[in-house]
């Protein structure tokens, strides 16, 4: 048993890891020039395909590009790896692989299939099954900011130091948001298992997309008369989301966030001193970033694995509630569907919204998101304590507490804005 | 320098949100991706493009059609219709020329010659298309109307040596070139 767990374990660490999520890293940069390029009415990186030509062809094989992210690591490859001389030369090194590393590393905690059965054996599809999903994700993530601090550190000029204090600061004043946006959620659950987090959801509907009960059925309705918490959830969970979504964006550094890196302010930002593999090390770095928070919003708020709309259970379980062989495919299919659906998304916003003023980046994580996250915790804690301690006590306590903690939430967003309109005048 | 001063727009509360304005935003881009693949992008039609997006792909479609006759590409010496070279080899265009592109040694010509009177003609003309800038300068200076900056713009070579014109390239590139003023032709 014991032999079998590590071969399985290997085998999904090679296969996660190296078969799926590093091509997908790849591609994300393919899909990112590509889906820019049509979002701006161009055209994208559309000719590197296999060079039949040289092999005595007539016509090279074009495959709209899709052989372009492997010219760029050959590019990358192949540059000069250039060490200014003014750098401290061993956190310069250091700092690409701080980078990249956190986010490879928290991969291992996310669900990405249903149990398969192999001879016998059970195997979950997620490399570490630990009771603490999204803590570790937030623990080891978290840790990318080293790797951008010392690249401006290290790199001992102006704009990459600029670089990465900005992105330290903006790090933590979005860590918070985002570790309180995930609370009402985890409240809701009771639990930190990400695995069993995605079970419950294909078992009783997304977070966010309550549509489906127990026995499979769309919409029945019993399901309307006894789950109408289910619905009301739906508002702190929406908020939840929106939070959580958009501390993921600032977490990634991705565009309305990508302070540490704005090329019309810093030159390059933190990796402006940088060149060739090194350089791609940074990037691939905030891709797999980019591919471990869709990942974590598909898996915590839209299912993760599961079909959804009780498709699971109608079509890939048997009679006696076990998943059917071809299931785990299904699923391991359906989250990546919806994790690179999720990239999309991600790209998209980056080519549509302008990039936020410092001051502004500060004061959103500061003042409003943190105190939305806060006042939204309260809300889905009296949502869900409401049917347990009656309708009388909610109405007597509950909402009185709500309405107070609103209000300070409201008043420190406001003492903010005093002060900052007496500094002006 | 009279002062405006600007007003900042008063916000409604659900402006102050961002939400509508972030959707309107991502609304808009996806319209026009959906226009741009689909072939119908805005503007894609007058610009010629290769169907997505108003993007016209470089080798198999050029811009040639389009081109504007006042065009600065490639310079080049020109014959009239009499098969004779324009060139006097006055070198006004080599000392005019900015970035010192262009070499001329002078000639003469050959008193049987029938042109012989216009006495000059140049044994070498080069022009270096590395130093080139395309300013048009040497065609505005000619006082003979002897180089003209064509329209054709993709010069290349692998190396230095092939990017000079020398004078053969130089009549190959301007071909014949009618109704210039011939004032060297006989007086009727």
């Amino acid at each position: 048993m014991d032999f079998f767990f590590i071969i399985a374990s290997a085998v999904k660490i090679f296969g996660f890891t190296f078969l799926v999520i590093l091509p997908l890293v790849a591609y994300s940069t393919y899909a990112e020039r590509r889906v820019s390029a049509v979002l701006q009415d161009r055209v994208g990186p559309n000719r590197v395909g296999i060079p039949a030509t040289l092999f005595g062809f007539k016509k090279d094989l074009k495959l709209f590009g899709l052989i372009q992210p492997l010219a760029d690591g050959v590019k990358g490859l192949l540059k000069e790896d250039f060490t200014p001389a003014h750098v401290r030369k061993s956190f310069y090194w250091m700092a690409p692989a701080f980078t990249a590393a956190p986010a490879f590393v928290s991969l291992c905690v996310i669900p990405f299939g249903s149990a398969v059965t192999i001879f016998g054996y059970e195997i979950k599809m997620v490399i570490a099954d630990i009771g603490v999903g999204p803590l570790f994700i937030f623990a080891i993530a978290s840790l990318s900011v080293y790797g951008i601090t010392l690249a401006g550190w290290a790199s001992n000029s102006k704009y990459p130091f600029l670089g990465g204090v900005r992105s330290c600061a903006q790090m933590i004043s979005y860590e918070i948001a985002l570790g309180l946006s995930v609370i009402p959620v985890l409240l809701f659950f009771g639990k930190l298992n990400l695995s069993d987090i995605v079970t419950y959801q294909a078992a009783n509907g997304w977070l966010l997309l309550p549509l489906w009960n127990e026995n499979g059925t769309l919409i029945h309705e019993a399901y309307w008369q006894t789950s109408s918490q289910q619905w009301l959830l739906l508002l702190p969970m929406g908020i939840s989301f929106f939070v959580f979504t958009t501390s993921i964006f600032a977490e990634t550094n991705r565009m309305p966030f990508d302070l540490p890196e704005c090329e019309t302010e810093l030159v390059g930002g933190y990796h402006t001193e940088y060149s060739s593999m090194k350089f791609a090390l940074f990037f691939m770095g905030e891709y797999a970033a980019m591919i471990v928070g869709s990942a974590l919003i598909v898996t915590i708020f839209l299912g993760g694995w599961s079909l959804g709309f009780g498709l699971d259970s109608a079509l890939l379980q048997t009679s006696e509630g076990d998943w059917k062989w071809y299931a785990g495919l299904i699923h391991m299919g359906a989250f990546l569907a919806k994790t690179v659906a999720f990239i999309i998304f991600f790209i998209w916003v980056r080519w549509t919204v302008p990039r936020f003023r410092y001051d502004q980046l500060m004061k959103l994580g500061w003042v409003v998101f943190f105190e939305l996250a806060l006042f939204n915790i309260f809300l889905a804690a009296l949502i869900i304590a409401a049917p347990h301690i009656g309708l009388l006590n909610t109405f007597l306590f509950g909402i009185p507490a709500l309405v107070i903690t609103a209000l300070l939430m409201f008043f420190i967003t406001k003492a903010n804005e005093v002060r900052r309109k007496a500094k002006v005048t | 320098m009279a002062i405006v001063k600007v007003k900042r727009p008063k916000l409604y509360w659900y402006e102050h949100l961002y939400l509508p304005a972030i959707l309107k935003g991502l609304i808009i881009t996806l319209k026009h991706a959906i226009a741009s693949l689909r072939g119908k992008a805005q503007g894609g039609k007058e610009l010629a493009s290769s169907g997505l997006g108003v993007t016209m792909q470089y080798p198999e479609q050029k811009w040639d059609a389009q081109l504007p006759e006042y065009y600065r590409g490639v310079p080049a010496l020109v014959t009239d219709e009499q098969k004779r070279e324009r060139c006097v080899s006055c070198q006004l265009c080599e000392f005019i020329c900015p970035p010192k592109a262009i070499t001329i040694m002078p000639g003469e010509i050959q008193s049987e010659d029938p042109w012989a009177k216009v006495e000059k003609a140049p044994q070498k003309f080069d022009i270096d298309m590395i130093r080139c800038i395309y300013c048009g300068m040497c065609e505005e200076v000619c006082p003979e109307q002897a180089i003209f900056l064509r329209q054709d713009y993709a010069m290349t070579g692998v190396s230095r040596l092939e990017m000079v014109n020398d004078k053969d390239r130089l009549y190959e590139i301007g071909g014949i070139r009618e109704g210039l003023v011939n004032k060297w032709n006989e007086l009727k």
